[in-house]
C-alpha cells in the first residue's frame, strides 16, 4: 500500500507541475510537450486507481492522436514569442477565474450534489454492478456500454461522425490545376484506348 | 523487517532482474538482427554483405556500436538543446517498454497486465513524438518536413492496425497477450478439419488472412520501413528527421526503429501465428520449449520484412495515404463488422468468462 502511496505522488506531483509548466512556459511547442507529460501522468494515476482501461485509452485518444495535432499546429505557427509573453498577465484573472469556478464546480459536486442529483450515485460508488471481483474492468465498461447506454454510445458516435463530415465539407476544395491520379483509370487502360497507329509520309509529319 | 523484505526488496530484485535479462537478451538478439537484415539485403542484390569484423562478419554491429559511442555527439547552433536529446531517449526507451507485456512463452512475460494489446497499441503511437520531436528540435527544413510526413503517416496506418486488432480480440474474446495466444491452441480450423493436432491451422492467419496482410503492411509502414520509409527517404530528404544527428543520439534511433520493428514482429506472431505454440502438436514438435517456436516465427516474420525492404521500391507520399485511408481503412472496418456477424450468428464467440 505504500508504494502505491508514493507512486500516486511521484504522479500526481509531476501533472501538477508539468500542468503549471504548460501556462508558463516560453516555447508553446514546450507546452505541448509538458501538456503530453501530464495525460501520461494522469494515465498513470488512472492505473493506481484500478482503471488501466482508462489509462490506455488516455493515451491512445489523447497522447497518440489529439496531441499529435496540436503540436503539428503550434509547431507550423509562426508565434512571436515576446507578443505571446505581454498578453500572459492580461490574461490571467480571466483564466484563474475560470479555474477557480471549475474546482469549486467540481467541490460542490463531490461533497453536495451527488447525493441529491443522482440518488444511486453513492451506492453505485460503493457497490459497483457487476462487482469488480469478478470481471475486469474493461470487461464491466464493456457490459454497460453497449447494453444499457447504447443509444447514448451510438449518439456518441453520430455526433462526432457529423463533426467529421462537417469539416472536410469545410475544407475541401478542388483546385482546377491540380492534376489528380485516377488509380481506376490507370488500372483500366488497355492498348485500344492508350495508343493509336498512324502511318506517317517520309516528310511530313502527322 | 522481514514483511518489508518478503513484500517490497524480494519482488523488486525479481522484477528487476527478470527485465535485464529480457532487455540483454532482446539487444543482443537486435544486433543480430540487424546484421542479417544487411546480409538479406545484400543477398537480394548478389553482394556479399557485412563480412569484414569477425567470423563471417558476425561482430559487425558490435563494431558499429563501438564507432557511435566513441564519435563526438554534435548539437546543432540551432537547435533546441534539451528536447533535441530528449527525443532520441524517447524514441528508445518507448519501444523498449513495449517488451514488457509480450509473453516469449507461457508465462514468461515481465508484466502481465489484462490490457496489453491496448498498452502496445499505446506505446507504438506514443513511438511518432521521438520522431517529431527529433525533426522539429534540429532547427532545419530537411528533419522538419520528415517529423511532419511522420506524424501523418504514423497517425493513419495506426487507424487500420487498430481494427485489425478489434478482429482478433473478436476472436479471442480477450485483451491480454497470453490469453489470446491460448485461445488459438485448441479451437479453430483445424479442430473443424477433425485434425486436432494441426494446430497450425488454428492459427488466426487462416480464418483472418486479410486482416494478416493488412497487419502485415500497416506494420511496415508503423515502424517507417521501405517501400515506406518516406521519413527518412535519402532520396529526397538526406536521412529526413536524423541528419542532424551522429553518434550516440543516431545510434539510439536506430536502436529504437529496430526494436520497433521486433516489436511488431513479435506482435504478428502473437495475434495471427499462435505465439509460442508449436505448428504440429505432435510428438518432437511438442518436445521443443515454447520459446524457440516463438524465436523462430518472429524470425521468419522479420525475413518477410527484410525481403520486403529488398524487393519492393519506395512508394510515393500521395499513394501512401491513399493505400491507408481509402484500401485499409475501409477493408478493415468491414472485416470488423463481417467478423463479429459471422461470430454472433454461428455461435463461435468465446464465452464471456
Amino acid at each position: 500500500m505504500t508504494v502505491a502511496a508514493l507512486f500516486f505522488y511521484v504522479f500526481a506531483s509531476i501533472c501538477v507541475a508539468s500542468a503549471v509548466m504548460v501556462i508558463a512556459s516560453r516555447n508553446p511547442v514546450h507546452s505541448v510537450l509538458f501538456l503530453i507529460l501530464a495525460f501520461v501522468n494522469a494515465a498513470g494515476l488512472f492505473v493506481l486507481m484500478g482503471a488501466e482501461f482508462l489509462a490506455m485509452i488516455l493515451v491512445i485518444v489523447y497522447v497518440g492522436a489529439v496531441a499529435v495535432l496540436f503540436l503539428f499546429v503550434v509547431m507550423m505557427l509562426d508565434v512571436d514569442f515576446t507578443a505571446l509573453r505581454q498578453g500572459f498577465l492580461n490574461y490571467l484573472p480571466v483564466g484563474g477565474l475560470v479555474g477557480v469556478v471549475f474546482f469549486g464546480e467540481l467541490v460542490a459536486m463531490l461533497m453536495v450534489g451527488a447525493g441529491a442529483l443522482a440518488p444511486g450515485a453513492a451506492k453505485a460508488i460503493t457497490d459497483p454492478i457487476p462487482p469488480l471481483a469478478d470481471v475486469t474492468n474493461t470487461e464491466a465498461l464493456g457490459l454497460v456500454l453497449y447494453t444499457r447506454y447504447a443509444y447514448y454510445f451510438q449518439a456518441a458516435g453520430v455526433v462526432l461522425l457529423v463533426a467529421m463530415i462537417g469539416a472536410i465539407v469545410l475544407t475541401l476544395r478542388h483546385k482546377p490545376h491540380v492534376k489528380r491520379q485516377n488509380i481506376a483509370d490507370q488500372v483500366a487502360r488497355t492498348k485500344a484506348t492508350a495508343i493509336k497507329i498512324r502511318r506517317v509520309k517520309p516528310g511530313q509529319g502527322i | 523487517m522481514a514483511s518489508l523484505w518478503t513484500d517490497y526488496i524480494w519482488p523488486l530484485l525479481v522484477i528487476v532482474a527478470q527485465s535485464v535479462l529480457l532487455l540483454v537478451v532482446l539487444l543482443v538478439a537486435i544486433a543480430y538482427v540487424l546484421y542479417a537484415d544487411r546480409k538479406i539485403w545484400a543477398a537480394v542484390q548478389l553482394r556479399r554483405g557485412p563480412n569484414v569484423v569477425g567470423p563471417w562478419g558476425l561482430l559487425q554491429s558490435f563494431a558499429d556500436l563501438l564507432k557511435f559511442i566513441l564519435k563526438e555527439p554534435i548539437i546543432p547552433a540551432g537547435a533546441n538543446k534539451g528536447v533535441f536529446l530528449l527525443a532520441p531517449l524517447v524514441s528508445c526507451g518507448l519501444a523498449l517498454a513495449a517488451w514488457a507485456v509480450i509473453p516469449v512463452d507461457a508465462g514468461w512475460v515481465i508484466s502481465d497486465i489484462n490490457v496489453g494489446v491496448l498498452y502496445i497499441f499505446a506505446i507504438s503511437s506514443l513511438g511518432v513524438y521521438g520522431i517529431i520531436m527529433g525533426g522539429w528540435a534540429s532547427n532545419s527544413k530537411y528533419p522538419f518536413l520528415a517529423a511532419l510526413r511522420s506524424a501523418a503517416q504514423m497517425v493513419s496506418y495506426e487507424v487500420s492496425i487498430g481494427f485489425v486488432m478489434i478482429t482478433v480480440l473478436l476472436c479471442a474474446g480477450s485483451l491480454n497477450l497470453g490469453d489470446i495466444v491460448e485461445a488459438q491452441a485448441s479451437s479453430g480450423l483445424g479442430r473443424l478439419l477433425g485434425a486436432p493436432w494441426l494446430t497450425m491451422l488454428n492459427w488466426y492467419w487462416i480464418p483472418l488472412f486479410p486482416m494478416f496482410v493488412i497487419f502485415f503492411i500497416s506494420a511496415l509502414a508503423e515502424t517507417n520501413r521501405p517501400p515506406f520509409d518516406l521519413v527518412e527517404a535519402e532520396s529526397e530528404l538526406v536521412a529526413g528527421f536524423m541528419v542532424e544527428y551522429g553518434s550516440t543520439p543516431y545510434m539510439l534511433f536506430m536502436l529504437g526503429e529496430y526494436v520497433a520493428i521486433a516489436t511488431m514482429c513479435a506482435m504478428t506472431t502473437i495475434l495471427f501465428l499462435g505465439g509460442w505454440l508449436p505448428p504440429l502438436a505432435v510428438a518432437p514438435f511438442t518436445w521443443v520449449p515454447g520459446i524457440v517456436w516463438f524465436t523462430l516465427k518472429v524470425l521468419l516474420v522479420f525475413f518477410m520484412f527484410a525481403l520486403v525492404k529488398a524487393f519492393v521500391p519506395r512508394y510515393r507520399y500521395d499513394q501512401l495515404m491513399r493505400l491507408g485511408w481509402k484500401v485499409f481503412l475501409p477493408i478493415s472496418l468491414a472485416m470488423v463488422a463481417i467478423v463479429a456477424g459471422v461470430l454472433q450468428l454461428t455461435g463461435w464467440a468465446p464465452a464471456p468468462q
